[in-house]
């Protein structure tokens, strides 16, 4: 089952390069360097959905302290935090040439990084506690918190300041991105989730091999 | 007992064993007038740039020694064995929480009142002007504080290296509340009325809300230990 959505992943990660390169149209003003997108925009999708994920598990887990929903937490926060590193880092390289800096304290740069933060916290108390199953609540806890905390940052860094440009998608009205581009866009985002999902099924696995083998 | 009754008695006890012991109080304020001199050496000299980035000072100092006060909350718990018999109340655990929050809110409003009065005798800073509505931000954004500290303050009692993972738990989910009482204390010290800032506000009272009422359901399973 894992092995099928691993190919899955893999055949869509190709079709998605394909469209990127291939179809996407060469961007008129930013060039080439414009095409990172396909990779930034999507990671970031993809690990709001895992820290969704880490919501929901933690919450099911402290309600049935089921073991199998602290692996999936577990295995969707590294997940969520290793795709935000994706897509701090590869908003980095595109800020580079076209704003002329790798990092500026804009508000969805600095609200991205609270998040980046928030679940490294996660990961750290499990490896912290001593007893993994205390270790286990605890980082459901933190989980809850720090996902309930996503909208008050995201609120509260947009006041704070703005000017990052205005989105592309996912705003109300027709979009202003030619057809090709939302496209290639969409596949990405299709393969990166299927990649996401590959790899929490294979992270969830081995959390259970090594529980069992420590058991 | 009642929710408010055991709630009370929890918080009586902290007062109780700080009014004897005066250990993180006296060690708290005296961090705070210490921050004083360090904030003065380093970026003191200029006035106007001091002038500038007070109110960021102001939460900066209430922030760090809130951290070690809320920090010993709980390690004072754990220390005199006193874990059982909180686990032993009877009833709803949120209630200790709600008492050992009260009893956070306590050391850190004494910690605000002095860094206040030291800040209006040393800096200059004219905080009577401000007076009605800083309250309210210093009420509503210290609850913020006070409501994450006390929950992950009971998760680090029990984990490894805890004086360094509290802060490192605790700074990035208060990003919003710093936020928005460094931006409201900048506006109403720079004399703007409490309505400017009420976006502000309401995003506080939010916080506070999601806040305690995740503590308040969560708490039991962090004092399981």
């Amino acid at each position: 089952m894992t092995r099928w959505l691993g190919i899955v992943a893999l055949v869509a990660v190709v079709a998605g390069l394909v469209m990127s390169f291939g179809v996407a149209p060469r961007e008129l003003t930013q060039g080439n360097v414009q095409r990172i997108m396909y990779v930034h925009v999507p990671a970031v999708w993809v690990a709001y959905l895992a820290f969704f994920v880490v919501l929901g598990a933690s919450v099911a887990y402290l309600w049935s302290r089921e073991p199998g929903a602290d692996r999936a937490a577990h295995a969707a926060a590294e997940v969520g935090v290793v795709f935000l590193g994706v897509n701090i880092a590869t908003g980095a390289i595109w800020g580079k040439p076209t704003w002329g800096t790798w990092w500026t304290w804009d508000a969805r740069l600095t609200s991205v990084a609270v998040v980046f933060v928030i679940f490294i916290g996660y990961l750290l108390v499990r490896r912290m506690t001593d007893d993994p199953e205390r270790g286990a609540r605890f980082a459901a806890v933190v989980g809850i918190v720090g996902a309930l905390n996503v909208p008050l940052v995201h609120f509260s860094v947009y006041w704070w300041r703005t000017l990052h440009q205005p989105p592309t998608f996912m705003k109300p009205g027709p979009s202003a991105a030619p057809a090709s581009i939302r496209a290639a866009l969409l596949v990405n985002f299709a393969a990166l989730l299927l990649l996401g999902a590959y790899f929490i099924a294979k992270r969830y696995t081995l959390l259970r091999a090594e529980q069992e083998a420590a058991a | 007992m009642s929710f408010a009754r055991r709630t009370f008695a929890v918080v009586w006890k902290d007062v109780v064993v700080e009014r004897r012991s005066k250990e993180t109080v006296t060690a708290v304020l005296f961090f705070s007038v210490l921050l004083l001199f360090v904030f003065e050496f380093t970026l003191g000299g200029d006035r106007d740039r001091l002038t500038g980035v007070l109110p960021g000072l102001l939460w900066l100092a209430v922030l760090l020694a809130g951290l070690l006060g809320l920090g010993r909350s709980f390690v004072l718990e754990r220390d005199n064995d006193c874990w059982e018999a909180l686990l032993l109340t009877p009833g709803d655990k949120g209630a200790v929480y709600v008492g050992k929050l009260l009893g956070n809110l306590l050391l850190m409003g004494l910690v605000e009142v002095i860094v206040l009065a030291l800040f209006t005798l040393f800096m200059n800073v004219d905080v009577a002007r401000a007076m009605p509505g800083l309250l309210l931000v210093l009420l509503l954004g210290t609850l913020g504080i006070a409501a994450v500290g006390t929950l992950f303050g009971a998760m680090t009692a029990h984990v490894r290296a805890r004086e360094l993972l509290f802060p490192v738990l605790l700074l990035p989910v208060l990003v919003p509340v710093l936020l928005a009482i460094v931006k409201s204390t900048d506006a109403l010290l720079a004399g703007q009325p409490l309505g400017s800032v009420d976006h502000w506000l309401k995003l506080l009272v939010a916080a506070d809300v999601i806040y305690v009422v995740a503590g308040l359901l969560t708490f039991d399973v962090l004092l399981e230990g």
